[in-house]
């Protein structure tokens, strides 16, 4: 070129558009062809899928699609299949008891994988991913079962929950002994180092005399829920004092603010939250769980 | 800044002041057993506040008429320091929110640092007082250059830009006091939205006015941008904050929608702010500083045309691929899904546009951290669009939707996108508006384009590994037929990503930290430059060598 045209770009010999704003200037290049094709392409792909699947309104209706697909229909019919193809070992589980199903080392697998998921999305929350609990929440791996440990108490315990809405709920209340004015503050620290000395034999810095003193306070007003020989009941719910295993805390102090305040936990009536099925696989799961006697 | 308002625009001022402050004592009154009694005294003392700061310099010496031949940039001055604020706290509480998600506890117990409270505090701080204060600055920037035309008066754009602010401050405030609407990114109670109509119709007329009084036969790109950026963010803000006190004198409301609709409205809103608050509008940025900085011609006026119509007509019927199979019908869906894989081209085609544009430059992004934050915008803008589309699609969002993809998928646009044309921006604008001759320290750019690279990096990253391995946990069977894992096995798997995520995050922090000092420096510097090129609406002879409009 003979003469440089004044709004040529010397970089990329295209004309600019003759327009300036305060030194920005730009080129009149044209639109790249593969862009029209891509924009063709994507709207034909768009005029299929609008052919085939549910697309455009037309007043009270909408254009259903030629394949007839509806996301509800296969959402049923996919609940449906799955159903159909658990129901070979659901219907076990539904029928068979508790002892026949432990004995049954593949319906057993399918219990420990099922449970392990409907445990982590329900009840971890509180009794921990590992079912040990924790301050507040029982421990549900030991053999300390607080309204009883067979299968068929577990599963009654999950169905109406304790101090729950649920009309045959577990009710179980521990008073509050001393912000009460049932005992003395002398007295409650009296009986809190004698149920202390119950899990704690071997503690020396516990005064025997003092222990003897607890044990009639003891006597006097604990026996008719935990027993006379501090071991639980679980007809009420009442927690055996004498094992290593503790809701709120073993150590001394925790359990002279249990005996001056008082307890009441809570949990929830499952029944209406969760089949059947599942508070049954809930039931053998925790069961098979469970850390054998020692 | 207030000597250079005219003794009738002080007194303006002071009245707008005062009839604010009266509104919030208003508040008071009516809201005295409510939170909403609380916003009114930080409204009443914000305007308090103001019309000391005016009433102290109202017998100042009224400016010179010589103002008038300059541009009018003390709001974008204001705003840009603002903006700066905003991104530190907004980033701060991000990550904060990112380590309470690796550990729970992070909470002193108290209500208002719960995730829930502080998650919008983030959101809004990042989105609204960041994006929005840069966005407000630059446009008034921009529209007065590519207009020729200072704007129209001196009142005005402080309104919008303090006015603005107040709505940033009455949100987070609330969010933390428990004043919520669970709209997501439109969380503000009724009469916060209210106020926000008021600033923004206030804006889109100021951007009108100056317009109308353009010198330039054309309107520039961006200024299409930034328009379609004010006038479709009020249509969505009012349309999807639709809502009924319960009474005047409480901060609590109840939408106007239910059920589906209420999804649908608000995945309209949620996604079209995506569009046009955070995407239109940064384009519009984009479309001003890369090439002014690059020195370069747009690569294509006519790609320009095609993305813009491409974008505005596209992004519009977007939103209901955020409620793939729910209970919205699926003919929505459809048609979500399909308008999201077209709108990858015109997005496209502006991210070719812009990176095209650099042909002829690419000298300056190797040594420029400035330019490089803008390339590095642009690309990520073509990647997160690219992505956006590919997530929109049905059988792949069956594996993404409620994962932490989608959260990676946010922030490779917010921080890889919108966060770096910003910084890119303001490091470009800070010398033209202050007349430094640089900023402060460009080797503190370059550590923060490298800590905010890595800091994106490293939280796309993470987020994409632990949303795929929780979207597969999600839907894996056992031989059985049922689920293999609970959600809390989720959690366990996703730990690890969520500390990657918050490392990443803290570097991104540190880079905006160092951006805050670099501005705050740069602003401290002593003497002035020359003026930037076509910075004086007229044509006057600043002296040889610099480059001025010609008509």
């Amino acid at each position: 070129m003979a003469v440089e045209h004044p709004d040529r770009d010397a970089y990329t010999g295209y004309l600019t558009t003759g327009h300036e704003w305060s030194g920005l200037k730009e080129l009149n290049t044209p639109v790249p062809r593969v862009l029209y094709f891509f924009l063709t392409l994507a709207f034909l792909f768009s005029v299929g899928y609008w052919v085939l699947m549910p697309a455009w309104p037309l007043g009270v209706t909408y254009t259903k699609g030629l394949l007839g697909i509806d996301q509800r229909k296969l959402v049923a019919a996919s609940l449906q299949d799955a159903a159909l193809e658990r129901s070979v070992w659901t219907k076990r589980i539904e029928t068979e008891d508790f002892a026949a199903i432990q004995s049954d080392a593949r319906l057993m697998t399918i219990v420990r994988e099922t449970g392990h998921t409907l445990f982590g999305n329900n009840c971890a929350a509180c009794h921990g991913a590992d079912a040990r609990g924790g301050p507040g929440f029982p421990n549900l791996t030991t053999n300390s079962w607080l309204w009883g440990g067979k299968p068929e108490d577990v599963f009654n315990t999950i169905r109406v929950g304790v101090n729950s809405a649920h009309p045959d709920t577990h009710v179980s209340q521990m008073p509050a002994f001393g912000r009460d004015q049932m005992l003395p503050r002398q007295d409650v620290i009296k009986v809190a180092r004698f149920i202390y000395s119950l899990s704690h034999p071997r503690a020396d810095d516990v005064d025997p005399a003092a222990i003897a003193a607890g044990k009639a306070i003891f006597a006097a007003n604990c026996v008719a829920c935990h027993g006379a020989d501090a071991k639980g009941n679980p007809e009420l719910g009442a927690p055996n004092l004498t094992d290593r295993f503790w809701i709120y805390g073993g150590d001394f102090d925790t359990i002279d603010t249990t005996v001056w305040g008082g307890r009441q936990g809570h949990m929830p009536t499952w029944e209406s939250r969760l089949s059947q099925l599942d508070r049954k696989i809930l039931t053998l799961y925790l069961v098979d769980k469970r850390i054998p006697p020692e | 800044m207030i000597a250079q308002l005219t003794l009738i625009e002080r007194q303006h001022a002071i009245m707008i002041s005062a009839a604010i402050a009266l509104l919030g004592g208003l508040m008071i009154l009516a809201g005295r057993d409510d939170l909403m009694g609380v916003h009114g005294a930080l409204i009443s003392a914000a305007s308090i506040i103001m019309i000391f700061r005016i009433g102290g310099s109202y017998y100042a010496p009224p400016p010179s008429e010589d103002r008038l031949r300059h541009y009018y940039d003390d709001p974008s001055k204001v705003g840009i320091v603002l903006s700066m604020m905003w991104v530190v706290v907004g980033l701060a509480v991000g990550d904060w929110v990112a380590w309470q998600l690796v550990n729970p506890d992070l909470t002193f117990g108290a209500g208002w640092s719960s995730f829930g409270r502080l998650r919008p505090v983030h959101t809004t701080s990042v989105i609204f007082g960041f994006g929005g204060n840069a966005l407000i600055a630059t446009s008034f920037y921009v529209l007065q250059r590519t207009s020729r035309a200072r704007l129209p008066d001196q009142v005005t754009p402080w309104f919008v830009l303090f006015g603005y602010n107040l709505f940033c401050l009455l949100a987070v405030t609330g969010y933390m006091m428990g004043i919520t609407q669970s709209k997501e990114y439109a969380e503000p109670e009724w009469y916060t939205d209210l106020w926000l109509v008021v600033v923004w119709v206030t804006y889109f007329i100021l951007y009108l006015r100056t317009l109308a009084r353009r010198k330039e036969p054309h309107i520039y790109v961006s200024n299409w941008y930034y328009m379609a950026f004010i006038l479709v963010v009020a249509m969505l803000h009012i349309v999807n904050n639709l809502a009924v006190p319960v009474s005047i004198g409480h901060a609590k409301s109840y939408s106007a929608f239910s059920g589906v609709q209420d999804a649908m409205t608000q995945w309209w809103y949620g996604h079209n702010a995506v569009a046009f608050f955070l995407t239109a509008g940064f384009l519009g940025m984009m479309y001003y500083f890369l090439p002014m900085r690059a020195g370069r011609p747009i690569y294509s006026y006519r790609m320009s045309i095609i993305s813009f119509w491409g974008i505005t007509f596209f992004y519009m019927w977007a939103g209901s691929h955020h409620l793939h199979f729910t209970a919205l019908p699926q003919w929505v869906q459809t048609l979500g899904m399909t308008f999201s894989l077209m709108l990858l081209i015109p997005s496209w085609a502006s991210a070719g546009n812009v990176l095209l544009t650099l042909n002829g430059a690419w000298d300056k992004v190797r040594d420029d951290a400035t330019l490089r934050f803008m390339m590095v915008a642009g690309v990520f803008y073509g990647l997160t669009t690219f992505e956006g589309s590919f997530m929109a699609i049905r059988s792949v969002n069956s594996l993404s939707h409620y994962t932490d993809w989608t959260i990676g998928h946010v922030h490779a646009g917010a921080l890889g996108w919108v966060a770096m044309i910003t910084f890119g921006s303001i490091y470009a604008c800070v010398p033209w508006l202050w007349k430094r001759e640089r900023m402060y320290s460009p080797k503190l750019i370059e550590a923060h384009f490298w800590l905010a690279l890595a800091g994106t990096v490293i939280y796309v990253f993470a987020m994409w590994n632990s949303g795929i391995v929780q979207g597969l946990m999600w839907r894996t069977y056992n031989e059985s037929g049922t689920l293999a894992y609970s959600f809390v096995d989720t959690l366990v798997a996703m730990h690890p990503y969520y500390i990657a995520r918050a490392v990443g995050g803290l570097l991104f922090l540190i880079g905006g930290c160092l951006g805050a000092y670099n501005v705050w420096k740069t602003i401290k510097l002593p003497g002035t430059a020359a003026e930037h090129a076509g910075d004086l609406p007229q044509h006057v002879v600043l002296g040889a060598g610099i480059p001025q409009a010609a008509e």
